[in-house]
Formats: structure tokens, C-alpha cells, sequence
């Protein structure tokens, strides 16, 4: 009985809360738009009995997403999240590798420290965060005015508003979720082999590349997905940064919802990002789950 | 112990000033007393006067408040029961559907968690307030609560619980006396997650939200859209500060625990 209570109760709060919401999301994909409230149809209506079900799925159609494929701002937003996503992890990689490389060479007693360091960014707000650079990237902001004060440029750079400042946002904000998988493997890296490596005539460079990266190599995959699956979606970093120009997918989902009221079509580029992040969250878990066996 | 090479010191020294020069010049400039981020007109605590006045802000941080100490309250009553169903129960009939359900949520895009929230709550036509967004909040917390606390329980010795049930508890007081203070700080840091994912949450929040309930994120959201504002600047400052405060805290505390802990293991050795 008590295994029953204990069972029901966040089974059923994630069934109501998590699973039915999206299948409805699926379902007004494949709905059409209409001019009432709620702004789609069919209805799902089951006073009409067995033809009123029947009619509703013969109502359900994929038009909202040939939409998607005809117009090539949907086509555009797609390719460009994936790019930003994409570059944007490669340079948190370049600048999270030898931060966390440092951090586990560094002593004992100073890790718990830069742990920390590194943590106490996370704690504070997403939002305030990329709000900080507003005031840095603008035109008559502290980057533009300092690179005019040095006399490095004559005129001011348009950083804000453009894709550059959304990469400063992402690389910036999920920095830490590079950092800290990188340096957990690379903490648990035997010193050992590194001389071993030595011994058998490496130089410290060829024993980096060949013993180093490759055993933190479960790390850096973690990084990676823990960058690009959030950054793909994102919504917050190109709209304070990105203004108008730049094209991301969770930008568009938001406008198709709010200012369109297109709900079947927003839906429908819903269901279309989910379908492109389902491979790297499948990845990302394999690797998870490699990572666990092999800690056992 | 290994010297720290130049290369480390440089690369360190320069990813720690990225991460936190920003932050730094949001402080420093929340005292200025001039509209403008470049020009420095001088100190002046005028932002913090005028952000005090702005009873929009306050309301807007009361319900932030709220929702976040409801929701993660009961984000981790539902996460440590769904810990417990994953690392306890073993085999049950779907079981994959559920550690599916748990994971899934880390991993979604917000814009997705958020617009079918919205479309369920509409479908159901609910009011929406300050309801749906503990709603919304609890079911995205209890995910990362469970994550948290399912790896502490993984690792914990199941033979304790056996043998406060052989020495007579009732499942109930094994699990009272002898799982839940073993398994408390894993419990704890998942309430805090979860209280700082709830007060850090604009884009769930945004969809969950009706017309008559606004969250701190999505008032400063509105106004950071306008432009920069100087009122944001004193307003960062202070969450700023009361983030770093916890902090200090925390780790003062846990360190004292640790010694303490220390302690009591070579008291126990030489007695």
C-alpha cells in the first residue's frame, strides 16, 4: 500500500504535468489555425461518441509542418541555432579546457577554492549575468569606449545586437558546465601515467595529446552536450543580445506564440526542435551511462 | 605539491577575470550617479533609493519568493519519493517511462517545458497565477531534486535500514532515524538547486504566468528590453550580494561540520 502511495504520486504529477502537456503540444501541431478561442482546430470533442474521435483524427493533418519547409525563415532559424550552438560550444571548450586544466593542477588545498570560484557564478541569476554584458557590448559601452580611449579603433564596433554578443552570452553563462565535467575527469587523471609517458620518451606536449585528452575524453563529451542541448533552444541570450538580426530557434517558437498567436505553428517548431536535440540527448545519456559503469 | 605552470596561472587568472568582471562593473556602476554606463558622474546610492520606491519590483519579488519556497518544498518532498522509486524499487511496471520522464525535463528546452505547460492549463482552462507557476516550477524542480538525491542514495548502505528494522523500527522510523539524516545534506543541496532554479526562471515562468502575476526575472526582463537601466544595476548588486552572503555562510558552515565531523571520528578512535 505504501509502495503504491509512493509509486502514484510523482508518476502521476509528471504523467499530468510533463507528458499529457507535451502530447497536447503534438496534437495542436498537427491542428489547424482558426480565428476563436483557442485559436485552433479541431477540438477534441467526446459528447459526439465514436465518430466525433473519428472525425478528430481525420481533421489532424501534417500541414503545419510542410509550413515549416516552405518558408525558409523556419529553414534559416534551424541552420543558424545549430550553428550558434555548435561554434559557441567549441570556444567554451577552448577557454573551459585549460581553466579546468589548470584548476586540477593546482594544489590541494587551492581546489576546493576555484571550485568554488567557478560554482559561485552558477548560483547567481541566468538572466543578470547576460544582462552584464548589455552595458560592456554596447556602442557607447565600456568595451567600445575603452578600445576608443586606447586608440585601437576610431569608431565603435557593433558588437550588440549582432551573433558575435550572442556568442559572448552563451560561452560566458555556460561556461561552469564545461569546467566542472572536464575537471572532474581530468581531477581523477593518475599522475602516473603522465610519467610513464615521459619515461617512454614523450615530451610533455605528444604525452598531453596522446594520454591526457584522451582519458578526459568522457569529460569533455559531457561539456560539450551540457553546452550545446541548452544553448540549441535558447531564448534569453538572443533576444538581449542577438536583437533582430540574429535568427534562433527559441526566439522564433516565442514569436510564433506570443505576437502571431500561431499556437499550431509554434507547436509544430516545437516538435521539430525536439525531434533535432533527440539524437545528442540519446548520446548524451549513452555517455552518461558508459561514465557511471566505468566509475563502478 | 606541482608548481603551477605560467600558461595555468595565465589561463586561470584570465577565465576567473572573464567570469567575473562583468559582475564586478554591473556593481561598481550601480553606484554611479549618472543615467549612462560610460560616463562616471560620480558615488551615489540613488538607484538603490529609487528601486526601494518602485513598488512593482517589490511585488514582483514577493511572488518570486513565494513560488520559489512553495515550489521547492514540494519539489523535493516528489523528488526524493522519485529518487527512491528509481534506486529502491527496482523492476515495476513503467519503470523506463518514468526515469524517462524524470530525465527528459533537464534536458527540454524551456520554450518547449513552457508552451505545453500553457497549452495543458488552457486546454483545462485554469486561471493562470501564481498556481500554475508553482505548478510549473515544482514539476522541473522535483526532476533535478531526484537527480541529486538518487546519486546520494546510490551510494547508501541499505544493511543500516535492515538493521534499525531488525532492532525493531517500523519501516516509517528506520526511515526516519536512520535514512533521511544520512541521506539530509543531498536532500538540502536539492532544495537549494531547486530554490535557485524557481527564483532564476523567466522563460517557464513567462508561459505558466497570467496577466495579473509577474515574477522578478520577468519584470527585469521587460525593463532590461527597454535598455539599460540603472535601477537593474542596484538591483543585481543586492541579489548579487545576497547570493555571494549564502555562499560565505554555507561554506563556513560546512566546513565547521566537516572539522567537527573530524572530530567526533578521532574521539571515537581513542576512546
Amino acid at each position: 500500500m505504501r509502495r503504491l502511495t509512493l509509486i502514484a504520486l510523482p508518476y502521476l504529477w509528471l504523467l499530468a504535468l510533463f507528458l499529457v502537456p507535451f502530447l497536447i503540444v503534438v496534437k495542436i501541431s498537427l491542428s489547424d489555425v482558426a480565428l476563436a478561442r483557442p485559436p485552433y482546430f479541431p477540438q477534441f470533442d467526446l459528447s459526439a461518441g465514436w465518430s466525433g474521435i473519428r472525425d478528430f483524427f481525420s481533421e489532424l493533418d501534417f500541414e503545419n509542418f510542410v509550413f515549416l519547409t516552405t518558408d525558409d525563415l523556419y529553414w534559416r532559424a534551424y541552420l543558424s541555432s545549430l550553428r550558434i550552438a555548435f561554434l559557441s560550444t567549441v570556444f567554451t571548450l577552448a577557454i573551459g579546457f585549460p581553466m579546468a586544466y589548470a584548476m586540477a593542477s593546482a594544489s590541494r588545498e587551492w581546489r576546493p577554492t576555484l571550485m568554488m570560484l567557478v560554482i559561485l557564478p552558477f548560483w547567481t541569476s541566468f538572466l543578470i549575468r547576460v544582462y552584464s554584458w548589455m552595458g560592456i557590448l554596447s556602442n557607447n559601452g565600456l568595451l567600445n569606449s575603452f578600445l576608443l580611449w586606447l586608440g585601437v579603433i576610431d569608431q565603435p564596433l557593433q558588437i550588440m545586437n549582432t551573433e558575435i554578443a550572442v556568442y559572448i552570452g552563451i560561452v560566458y553563462t555556460y561556461l561552469p558546465f564545461m569546467i566542472l565535467p572536464v575537471y572532474s575527469t581530468l581531477e581523477k587523471l593518475d599522475g602516473s601515467l603522465l610519467e610513464a609517458a615521459e619515461d617512454l620518451g614523450c615530451t610533455r606536449t605528444s604525452a598531453f595529446w596522446r594520454v591526457t585528452v584522451p582519458l578526459s575524453k568522457p569529460g569533455i563529451i559531457a561539456g560539450c552536450f551540457l553546452v550545446f542541448i541548452p544553448a540549441l533552444g535558447e531564448f534569453v541570450i538572443p533576444s538581449l543580445l542577438g536583437g533582430s538580426q540574429t535568427l534562433m530557434i527559441g526566439k522564433v517558437l516565442w514569436e510564433e506564440f506570443f505576437n502571431n498567436r500561431d499556437w499550431p505553428v509554434a507547436s509544430a517548431v516545437a516538435v521539430v526542435l525536439l525531434a533535432i536535440l533527440i539524437i545528442p540527448i540519446i548520446l548524451f545519456q549513452r555517455n552518461e551511462q558508459k561514465q557511471r559503469e566505468a566509475d563502478q | 605539491m606541482r608548481r603551477m605552470s605560467g600558461f595555468n596561472l595565465v589561463s586561470l587568472t584570465l577565465g576567473l577575470a572573464f567570469l567575473y568582471l562583468p559582475m564586478l562593473i554591473l556593481v561598481i556602476y550601480s553606484f554611479n550617479a549618472s543615467k549612462l554606463v560610460t560616463v562616471w558622474a560620480g558615488f551615489s546610492t540613488k538607484w538603490y533609493g529609487e528601486l526601494l520606491r518602485n513598488e512593482a519590483f517589490l511585488d514582483a519579488a514577493l511572488v518570486t519568493l513565494r513560488v520559489a519556497v512553495i515550489s521547492s518544498t514540494i519539489a523535493t518532498v516528489l523528488g526524493t519519493m522519485a529518487a527512491f522509486m528509481l534506486v529502491r524499487l527496482g523492476r515495476f511496471a513503467g519503470r523506463t517511462l518514468f526515469s524517462g520522464m524524470i530525465y527528459a525535463p533537464l534536458v527540454m528546452p524551456d520554450v518547449i517545458t513552457g508552451l505545453s505547460l500553457l497549452l495543458l492549463f488552457i486546454g483545462l482552462s485554469v486561471d493562470r497565477g501564481i498556481f500554475t507557476i508553482v505548478l510549473a516550477h515544482t514539476t522541473f524542480c522535483m526532476c533535478y531534486v531526484s537527480v541529486v538525491v538518487s546519486s546520494r542514495l546510490g551510494s547508501f548502505d541499505i544493511s543500516l535500514e535492515e538493521a534499525a528494522r531488525d532492532l525493531g523500527c517500523s519501516s516509517w522510523q528506520a526511515f526516519r532515524l536512520v535514512t533521511l539524516p544520512i541521506i539530509a545534506p543531498a536532500v538540502i543541496s536539492g532544495w537549494l538547486l531547486a530554490f535557485t532554479l524557481s527564483l532564476d526562471d523567466l522563460v517557464i515562468s513567462s508561459f505558466a504566468a497570467g496577466p495579473s502575476s509577474t515574477t522578478l526575472p520577468m519584470k527585469i526582463f521587460s525593463a532590461v528590453r527597454l535598455g539599460v537601466s540603472p535601477e537593474i544595476n542596484a538591483l543585481s548588486t543586492i541579489m548579487i550580494g545576497i547570493v555571494a552572503f549564502g555562499v560565505v555562510i554555507f561554506s563556513i558552515m560546512s566546513k565547521r561540520a566537516t572539522v567537527r565531523q573530524q572530530q567526533e571520528e578521532r574521539d571515537a578512535f581513542h576512546s
